[in-house]
């Protein structure tokens, strides 16, 4: 069926509106930080206004945000490479030598993160002091690719069942073993799908604020445990915790639009036919 | 040319030292909130540095984060923290288990005896100290005296609940976007139940009896509840249940509020004409009194201690010491004006000229934190310590679940009968659980 005119015009207003909509607060947030904190509380909110950096200036004063930015970066990017090292393997024998048990592994490491993560913080806790990784970045890689790699399994997982087995089967008709049809083969075929896995592990890997706030101290606090330092109990903190907001959803914000257009089309491969 | 020579030697000398201090500098590393008080500290903290040599990292979180994070590390002895930033409610508790180095040997220069004896008594333990005080508060009434003026009507220096109500009746004016009456709605044992708990105590209630069996069905719970439900219905702001102190703070500032009964420290915003529209118009006066003065307003005292899985302790100490002392407060004075130094911890900052002159409600405050006694709060004997809190470790679950049952109670979803008969309920269950008969 082909949509007539008046139909597209009115789904183009509501995906507007819902668009709108979802965008709201991230937009309050952004217009919030360019106030003052006497500015931010007002009633009714303002909306015209000078705009003023104070509440950035602030925000960077003493806190030390660039080594928080950059732990984000290490502790992103780490876990993502080091997921998709272990999870590439994974879902090369899951995707083209399935067994029996295959459906049930794949529900298994799904499971895991049906789990509330502060049900398993005393153990984490305790096993991280106990080989020394609290606070380190290392630690804290292996905590978020622990946590992502359901995901990126379940990904590539979906992406390899895209690729004709047959390609792989002719490959091994020649003699080529599991490491070269990995290397040569499946990674350039499945570029695309690797690539989006990896953005979506690196965003969440880049919002995840329960680890990095529970198991940091000083050194490894990503930007998440930055935000948090901005809520204070007492006082007026409005603006300057809207100001660190945008400090530290800015980058991956950037990074996600550069990168939309490879991103959907990742999500929806294989959806569409 | 010569005093160039000596510059330069000078420079190379002081060079050495700094680099000789960093070799064998510590480094302390400090969990606390982002208060306003905690952020000047921070920022004031490389002097600290300075004088030392000990380096300071800070790990700043929101309130209830931290007492987490803080109970988890010390709970697995992992020593993360040499400093932590604890209030009233955590000190005697931490302190009987044994998780923080109780403070001594203070040396005479620090004047303990200069702290205010309400707030040390709170921060102690069977006697011994645990922790000392950065800035502490209590609770008052604050109004608006322009408001006040055009109903014709003078505000008491002792206000009782009864006249109160009154009032909030006669400044209400909700067509012109003013409340009579703002308190705090959002459930939560810090933020809803602080006030509460002292609307209970002056009602004559309890949360135990000397039995340690809960009194939330009494009568002065009811009357409490009541009063608080009638005012907040009649003369509150709408979604009185959404508003902490911060949104009271900020309604408050922006004109919304005829009164508003609250933590001592707002008053350092509400007389900024920077941050408070209503600057010129603010007025203070003691927490309004129902049946007993015992345990009308509250004292809470934002302090810092050492937790014992610390490996610095002595350093610790240091901080804790320069942090606390009579030359950091005139240094805060000094660097962000009198005005924003923090309160409610020393007799002498309430006796500094400076002080008194740039605080108009320097004097209440003194009086309101003086006469809150954590250790006698209620007019009937109860067997713990604390105004707005009761210092148990299982008080912050049940605070916050009969926080919920008041807000319940407050939006209307349920009558103050059957939120309080829940309430006492919950708190039965969990102090069965905890051993308590």
């Amino acid at each position: 069926m082909k949509p007539t005119a008046s139909s597209q015009i009115v789904f183009g207003v509501l995906a507007w509106i819902a668009a709108l909509v979802m965008f709201f607060p991230i937009l309050w947030m952004i217009v919030t930080a360019f106030k003052t904190e006497g500015q931010a509380i007002a009633i009714p909110p303002l909306i015209l206004f000078a705009p003023t950096i104070r509440s950035f200036v602030d925000a960077t004063a003493n806190a030390g945000y660039l080594l928080f930015a950059m732990n984000s970066v290490i502790v992103s990017v780490g876990s993502t490479v080091l997921a998709i090292a272990i999870a590439f393997p994974a879902a090369y024998a899951l995707a083209f030598f399935p067994t029996k048990r295959t459906e049930f592994t794949l529900m298994w490491m799904l499971s895991t993160k049906m789990l509330p993560a502060v049900g398993v913080l005393m153990p984490i806790y305790l096993g991280m002091k106990a080989i020394g990784l609290q606070d380190t970045r290392i630690g804290l890689v292996g905590l978020d690719t622990l946590m992502n790699l359901p995901i990126v399994v379940w990904m590539l997982y979906s992406f390899f069942k895209e690729i004709p087995g047959e390609i792989l089967e002719a490959a091994r008709v020649d003699g080529i073993g599991p490491r070269q049809q990995m290397w040569h083969l499946l990674l350039p075929l499945s570029g695309p799908g690797i690539a989006s896995t990896a953005l979506l592990s690196v965003i969440l890997s880049w919002n995840e604020a329960f680890w990095s706030i529970n198991v940091t101290a000083s050194h490894a606090g990503t930007l998440a445990a930055y935000i948090a330092r901005f809520s204070a109990p007492e006082g007026l903190f409005w603006a300057k915790l809207s100001a660190a907001s945008v400090l530290a959803v800015a980058p991956i914000l950037v990074f996600g639009s550069l990168t939309q257009r490879r991103l959907v089309r990742g999500l929806t491969f294989g959806a569409v036919k | 040319m010569k005093r160039h020579i000596a510059y330069t030697f000078g420079g190379i000398a002081m060079g050495l030292l700094g680099l000789m201090s960093s070799a064998a500098a510590e480094t302390l590393t400090i969990a606390t909130v982002n208060n306003p008080d905690m952020l000047q500290m921070q920022k004031l903290s490389p002097q600290f540095t300075k004088e030392t040599g000990i380096k300071l990292n800070f790990v700043v979180l929101p309130e209830n984060t931290l007492r987490q994070r803080v109970t988890t590390d010390i709970a697995t002895n992992s020593g993360n923290f040499d400093i932590v930033t604890v209030g009233s409610y955590e000190v005697p508790i931490w302190g009987k288990s044994g998780w923080l180095t109780p403070i001594k040997g203070l040396p005479a220069s620090y004047d303990v005896a200069d702290i205010f004896p309400s707030v040390r008594k709170g921060l102690s333990y069977q006697g011994s100290l645990y922790a000392l005080p950065f800035y502490a508060e209590s609770s008052v009434t604050y109004y608006r005296k322009d408001l006040f003026k055009a109903a014709g009507i003078t505000m008491p220096a002792h206000p009782t609940y009864k006249e109160i109500e009154q009032y909030a009746a006669k400044v209400n004016d909700p067509a012109k976007g003013i409340y009579g009456m703002c308190l705090r709605g959002l459930p939560g044992w810090g933020e809803n139940m602080a006030y509460f708990d002292t609307l209970v105590n002056t009602f004559g209630g309890r949360w135990f009896n000397m039995k340690w069996q809960p009194r939330l069905d009494s009568a002065a719970w009811k009357k409490a509840a009541d009063y608080y439900v009638n005012i907040e219905k009649k003369y509150g702001p709408p979604n009185v249940t959404s508003n902490g102190f911060t949104e009271n703070l900020a309604l408050f500032s922006q004109g919304k509020c005829g009164m508003w009964i609250d933590s001592t420290v707002a008053a350092g915003s509400l007389w900024d004409p920077k941050t408070s529209k209503v600057a010129a118009d603010v007025g203070m006066v003691d927490a309004p009194v129902a049946v007993t003065p015992k345990g009308a307003h509250w004292l809470w005292a934002w302090s810092l201690a050492i937790p014992k899985t610390t490996r610095h302790k002595a350093d610790a100490m240091k901080f804790l010491e320069w942090a606390t002392s009579k030359s950091y407060i005139a240094l805060a004075g000094k660097t962000f004006g009198w005005v924003q130094t923090p309160p409610g911890t020393r007799i002498s900052t309430y006796a500094n000229p400076n002080y008194i002159k740039a605080a108009p409600f320097a004097a209440m405050v003194k009086k309101a934190i003086l006469s809150a006694d954590p250790t006698d709060p209620t007019l009937k004997k109860v067997p713990y310590t604390g105004v707005q809190f009761v210092a148990i470790p299982q008080f912050e679950g049940i605070g916050t679940e009969v926080g919920q049952q008041i807000a319940a109670a407050l939006s209307g979803q349920k009558t103050v009968d059957a939120a309080l008969s829940q309430a006492q309920a919950a708190t039965s269950r969990t102090m069965k659980e905890a051993g308590y008969k």
